[in-house]
């Protein structure tokens, strides 16, 4: 392109400096947030992965069974299989420490063999903590922490470190380090036999690594170790493993980058509205480039290249903001954005070329796509017309496409009833966009309908208004789909996060019935309460009732994720927020509640059996109903502790709910309990402690999809100030003669604030309701697809009332002010640009 | 021979102290006492309440192109005082050790490997009634009549089977072998010489029949290491006739001698115990490993009774340096003996404490 021409057009964009600044900044957010998304992700994945890589060794299988191990006579039993070159036995646990609030995880292993399969936990004796004997390694009062978990635990060699073993405490000295495990990963290693005796896991391992003879088909030596397994036991590659750790993460994440997507989508559309009132206004501009002999191409080609200069801009912008709020992200929530799933990972922060690449060219591609209508428009006008004042007009006539309309809404609907692609709602997804698009393509009918009621109203200013609209339904498209968009998916979001908290809520009082809980693990750590703890519980003056729990996870196929296991007194499933239909389950029979997880996962229905691995054994039950699990994504399923208690023949439990008598006194009953259960060993909470955090919890999760939604609104927000700002300017020439008509400035602001008073309305009235469908479509599909919980519908009605009437004001302000700016040119000029 | 068993505790990185004064032991470990009668094939079984045991098994391989080699395997149990009362079954009341080497000529270095692991059936473990101990795929093993042994290494391996020519050969005084001069570090001690060898090996990935001719020590004990002493040497010879000789030789800080014994075995069966005067070694040529810059006697004079003996090795370097796995160094080869220019025997030498003191 010549100097001449990237001076008429790339100057164009320098003339509207606003309009220009807003379009570049909302590619800039969406580059931004989506980039900053794909980083933590990416990072935090990597990071997470590694872990799992270090951690897996050498090993080219790993037998996998529940949280609480399996059998350990298959160590001997695999280890001396024709298939195998070495086998490392590991016992791993999260343990709790005494007085610290938190807990650390511990390899039980055999130092002799671990260095074959796994060199990352091989223990290294520190120089002053190695005997004459040099059996160290093998003494079962010592542990070896890794540089990590030195430092934050403030222990060296020598020193002495407070473990929680079952309900007691026990001080293991710190004999050396786990130099393999890596910068940043706090994990301890002691010997696989004092591990088992010290956490009450006698003949109980949780992982064999086995690394196969070279020329062994894995996939075949896969089959053939799992053949003779216990039931709940797996044959998996470590590959398998992370895919499926990782998998539990895809949905959350997949999620996040669809809302940086919109927000890259409102850029494209704010682009859009700019170039379109920009053609609009340059038209007799470009018809006279035309009459001079620029080519069709040539003009279609610069006015894209208008575009295609904000959405580089904007990219570039985008990929800086998006690593500066990755690396606040990462100092601040974490890498995984507070949700939970990477816990104890810290990934650092690095430039991502492939990321930041395919970021700026969607910018880019923004850019194009808001600038490809306006172009072809451009392109294809007749110069001789164009050149008369007014030609313009013919661009914001609109015809309405009921049919296309329909279409989009209808197509939604069908696309709701699809199964989710890989686990991820793709169907859901794309019924959302429909509905966005419908949305939009009804919005000058509706307006047009609208003004079409008016007619009763008789002030000049409010016949304007109406007429205006009326006839150029294309202007409400331009100013209010970027209203409709941006209200559709706040209100969306706003429903869906208010449905969930209420339901979470709900959820919490449910499960949450006792007065007091005591947990000898909280967060998944390995602390029991033996039977004698348990009955002295019980036995406390003022107790009415104890309902001890146990937790494991089973394995139920080796595809997915184990389940978790929630054995305790159930009362026939009354104890359970049920939702759905239940089953009558025979009495000779053993009933399971499973959560609405396993039931999409498992593909498992009340009435149906259910083999559950207990202990190593199949055990048969009959799935009696499904209940609400907001806690388990991978799934959850409660049978009666007396169920399991027969089962297995274990007898402890990791948790107890106690129920205070008539009368009896909270605080002395506490007080009572940490008597006997120590200081340190076990946590006493109420439900509303527990509603508290969990909601906590929960709000820390949605923390940034709280901050992606207000950025949405904030960009609808640029669209309307943008378009009206631009249309004011388009429209001087009918401001002017106006005011040769006799309406005062003062009118003509008024003038333009109704009519983005009308506008907003007509687009945030729309937006409510798609929002609204859009909500049910995330409620019902995404979330349902994405983690497989269901919630209630609780529509937040004053809040929407209150956002919407704020929407409606900023869009009219924003109008006014933009519309302030095309009045201060005297009436007389305006009105002689056409003569 | 006895003495092995400290630095070979060593080589895998547990050294089982008999250094360590019994009081500061956790567990009893019942004393060697003299008097004792070894029956077979009992005592070729392990004995677990001792502290430490083993195997070995050396000699040399003739291949069908006659290409011949030293072998060595050895298995180890050891008992290490720790989690007696543990009912784990990972729980390290017992281990087991395992090493092999090749002596090769045309490699000119030995090739060896080795195994450690917790007794743990049915992966690793001793028995008790007759010789049979394994670590994985490795074992040696006693049928009634002939012992086999397997190894499996990444770039040898060997079956072998061992069939002895008479009765065990007790060392000492009835099996029970005195270690320095304070009695209390002694050994139940017995060999099997003149095992007559045939089986496979495999070396550089073909498989070749082999026979040949190999030594079996078993000895056991609990407290065996006088203080003060660097390192030994050792030797363990077949000898052509049909009889046998073992001596061995305790080191001081200085290089002599604190305390040295043999047995001598002839052919007719006759088995004479050899005294610390009638046992001595003397260094003929020396040579100095590249790898470690230790110097090793591979040539020595041995005055066995008054006989004027001479000992060369197979090759120069059969030195083991596992300093990078455990941090051993030593020296351990396939010998042939001479006496007055003339080769009477094969065997084994082996020689601690020259790269450096041993830790004990």
């Amino acid at each position: 392109m010549s100097a001449v021409l990237r001076r008429i057009f790339l100057a164009s964009l320098a003339r509207r400096r606003l309009a220009t600044a807003l379009s570049l900044f909302a590619i800039a957010l969406g580059v931004a947030l989506g980039l900053a998304v794909q980083i933590i992700h990416s990072a935090a994945l990597d990071e997470f992965g590694r872990g799992m890589h270090l951690l897996a060794g050498e090993a080219d299988l790993q037998v996998i069974g529940p949280r609480e191990g399996f059998d350990d006579a298959e160590y001997g039993r695999l280890a001396i299989r024709d298939e195998v070159a070495d086998a490392s036995p590991v016992l791993e646990l999260d343990v709790r420490l005494p007085g610290r609030d938190r807990s650390l995880r511990i390899f039980g292993i055999d130092a002799l063999r671990v260095a074959h399969v796994n060199p990352a936990l091989m223990p290294l004796v520190a120089e002053a903590q190695r005997d004459e004997r040099d059996l160290t390694v093998l003494r079962p009062d010592v542990l070896f922490a890794s540089p990590a978990a030195q430092a934050e635990l403030g222990v060296a060699p020598g020193g002495r470190l407070d473990v929680q073993a079952g309900a007691q405490v026990a001080s293991l000295r710190i004999a050396g380090s786990v130099p393999g495990a890596g910068q940043g990963r706090a994990l301890a290693v002691m010997d696989i036999a004092a591990a088992q005796a010290l956490f009450g896991r006698l003949g109980r391992i949780t992982r064999i690594d086995l690394r196969l003879k070279s020329g062994i088909d894995i996939e075949a030596a896969r089959r053939a170790l799992a053949a003779g397994l216990p039931a709940g036991v797996e044959v998996l590659t470590p590959q398998a493993t992370e895919d499926q750790s990782a998998g539990l993460s895809r949905a959350y994440r997949v999620n996040l980058t669809m809302l940086a997507a919109i927000a890259l989508v409102t850029g494209g559309f704010l682009v859009f509205s700019t170039q379109f009132l920009s053609v609009a206004r340059r038209r007799q501009e470009l018809a006279f480039l035309r009459a001079l002999g620029l080519d069709r191409r040539a003009l279609m080609r610069g006015l894209l290249v208008e575009g295609a200069v904000v959405g580089l801009a904007g990219g570039l912008l985008g990929i800086a903001v998006g690593h500066g709020v990755a690396a606040l992200a990462f100092d601040v929530v974490g890498g995984d954005l507070g949700a939970g799933y990477f816990r104890g990972v810290a990934p650092a922060l690095r430039f991502d070329p492939q990321a930041s690449g395919a970021y700026l060219l969607l910018g880019v591609a923004a850019g194009l796509a808001g600038a490809w209508l306006p172009a072809r428009d451009a392109q294809r006008m007749l110069p001789a017309r164009a050149l008369k004042s007014g030609d313009e007009a013919h661009m914001f006539r609109f015809r309405a496409r009921p049919r296309i309309a329909a279409g989009c809404l209808g197509l939604a609907f069908v696309l709701c009833l699809l199964p989710p692609v890989g686990s991820i709602p793709v169907f859901g997804y794309l019924a959302v966009a429909l509905i966005l698009v419908g949305a939009v393509l009804v919005l000058p009918m509706l307006v047009r309908a609208a003004a079409h009621r008016w007619a009763g109203s008789r002030t000049v200013l409010w016949q304007l208004a109406r007429a205006r609209l009326a006839a150029a339904p294309g202007q409400a498209v331009v100013a209010g789909a970027g209203v409709v968009a941006s209200v559709a998916l706040a209100v969306a979001m706003a429903i869906m996060v208010a449905s969930f908290r209420d339901s979470v809520d709900r959820w919490l009082t449910a499960v949450l019935p006792a007065d007091l809980y005591v947990s000898a693990a909280s967060q998944g750590t390995s602390g029991f309460f033996a039977p004698e703890t348990l009955q002295r519980i019980a036995a406390l003056p003022g107790v009415s009732r104890t309902m001890p729990v146990r937790f494991d996870t089973l394995r139920l196929d080796d595809r997915h994720l184990p389940v978790t296991l929630i054995a305790r007194p159930l009362d026939g499933g009354s104890r359970l927020p049920l939702v759905g239909a239940t089953a009558q389950v025979p009495t000779d029979e053993k009933p399971a509640w499973v959560s609405e997880a396993v039931v999409d996962l498992f593909a498992v229905r009340p009435g149906e059996r259910l083999v559950l691995p207990l202990a190593g054994k199949p055990v048969a039950f009959r799935v009696a109903g499904v209940w609400r699990d907001y806690a388990r994504q991978q799934g959850a399923v409660a049978i009666e502790l007396d169920d399991y208690r027969a089962a297995t023949g274990d007898l402890v439990a990791n948790d107890v709910a106690v129920f205070l008598a008539e009368g009896a006194s909270f605080n002395e009953l506490a007080a009572a309990v940490r008597r006997l259960l120590g200081e340190s060993t076990a946590r006493i909470a109420t439900p509303g402690e527990i509603r508290a955090l969990s909601l906590a919890i929960f709000d820390r999760t949605f923390l940034v999809t709280y901050v992606m939604e207000a950025v949405a609104v904030l960009i609808g927000l640029f669209g309307v100030s943008t378009s009206f700002a631009a249309l004011a300017i388009a429209r001087r020439k009918e401001f002017g003669v106006l005011r040769h008509l006799g309406l005062t400035r003062r009118e003509i602001g008024r003038l333009i604030t109704l009519e983005g008073l009308l506008t907003a309305v007509a687009g945030t009235a729309l937006g409510l309701v798609a929002g609204t469908a859009v909500a049910l479509v995330l409620i019902e599909v995404v979330n349902r697809q994405s983690f497989h919980w269901s919630m209630d519908l609780h529509l937040p009605g004053v809040a929407l009332l209150a956002f919407a009437l704020i929407v409606i004001a900023l869009a009219a302000f924003a109008a006014r002010v933009s519309g302030y700016q095309a009045m201060r040119d005297s009436a007389v000029l305006a009105v002689r640009e056409d003569w | 021979m006895a003495l092995r068993w400290a630095w070979h505790a060593l080589l895998f990185g547990l050294y089982v102290a008999l250094a360590v004064p019994a009081a500061t032991a956790e567990v009893g470990y019942p004393p060697v006492l003299p008097g004792k009668v070894l029956h077979f094939p009992d005592d070729g079984g392990a004995h677990p309440q001792f502290r430490t045991e083993w195997w070995y098994v050396t000699g040399w391989l003739t291949d069908g192109q006659g290409v011949e080699r030293g072998f060595q395997v050895t298995f180890f149990r050891v008992r290490p005082g720790i989690a007696e009362d543990n009912p784990s079954r990972f729980a390290p009341r017992q281990l087991v050790l395992a090493h092999a080497a090749l002596a090769d000529p045309s490699v000119g270095r030995l090739r060896h490997a080795e195994r450690s692991e917790r007794a743990l059936d049915p992966l690793a473990g001793a028995s008790t009634g007759r010789t049979q101990v394994w670590a994985r795929d490795w074992r040696l093993e006693w049928s009634g009549d002939h012992y086999r042994s397997r190894v499996e290494a990444d770039d040898f391996a060997f079956d072998l089977r061992f069939d002895p020519a008479a009765a065990p050969v007790l060392n000492g005084e009835g099996g029970f072998s005195q270690k320095a001069g304070d009695p209390k570090h002694a050994s139940y001690y017995y060999s099997r010489p003149q095992l007559a060898v045939a089986g496979s090996l495999r070396v550089d990935g073909a498989t070749v029949p082999v026979t040949g001719r190999a030594w079996l020590d078993h000895e056991w004990s609990s407290e065996l290491m006088p203080q003060g002493a660097r390192g030994w040497d050792w030797i363990g010879i077949n000898l052509d006739d049909g009889g046998s000789l073992m001596a061995f030789r305790m080191r001081d800080e200085q290089g002599g001698a604190m305390w040295a014994a043999g047995t001598l075995r002839t052919a007719q069966g006759e088995t004479r115990a050899l005294r610390a005067d009638q046992v001595a070694f003397t260094p003929l040529r020396r040579w100095r490993s590249p790898r470690t810059g230790a110097e090793y006697a591979v040539e020595w004079a041995i005055d066995i009774d008054g006989r004027r003996l001479q000992l060369r090795p197979l090759m120069d370097d059969q030195e083991l340096d596992s300093r990078r796995s455990t941090g051993a160094v030593y020296w351990e080869g396939a010998v042939r003996l001479f006496e007055a220019g003339r080769e009477i025997g094969r065997g084994y030498l082996e020689m601690t404490g020259y790269a450096e003191r041993l830790r004990m």
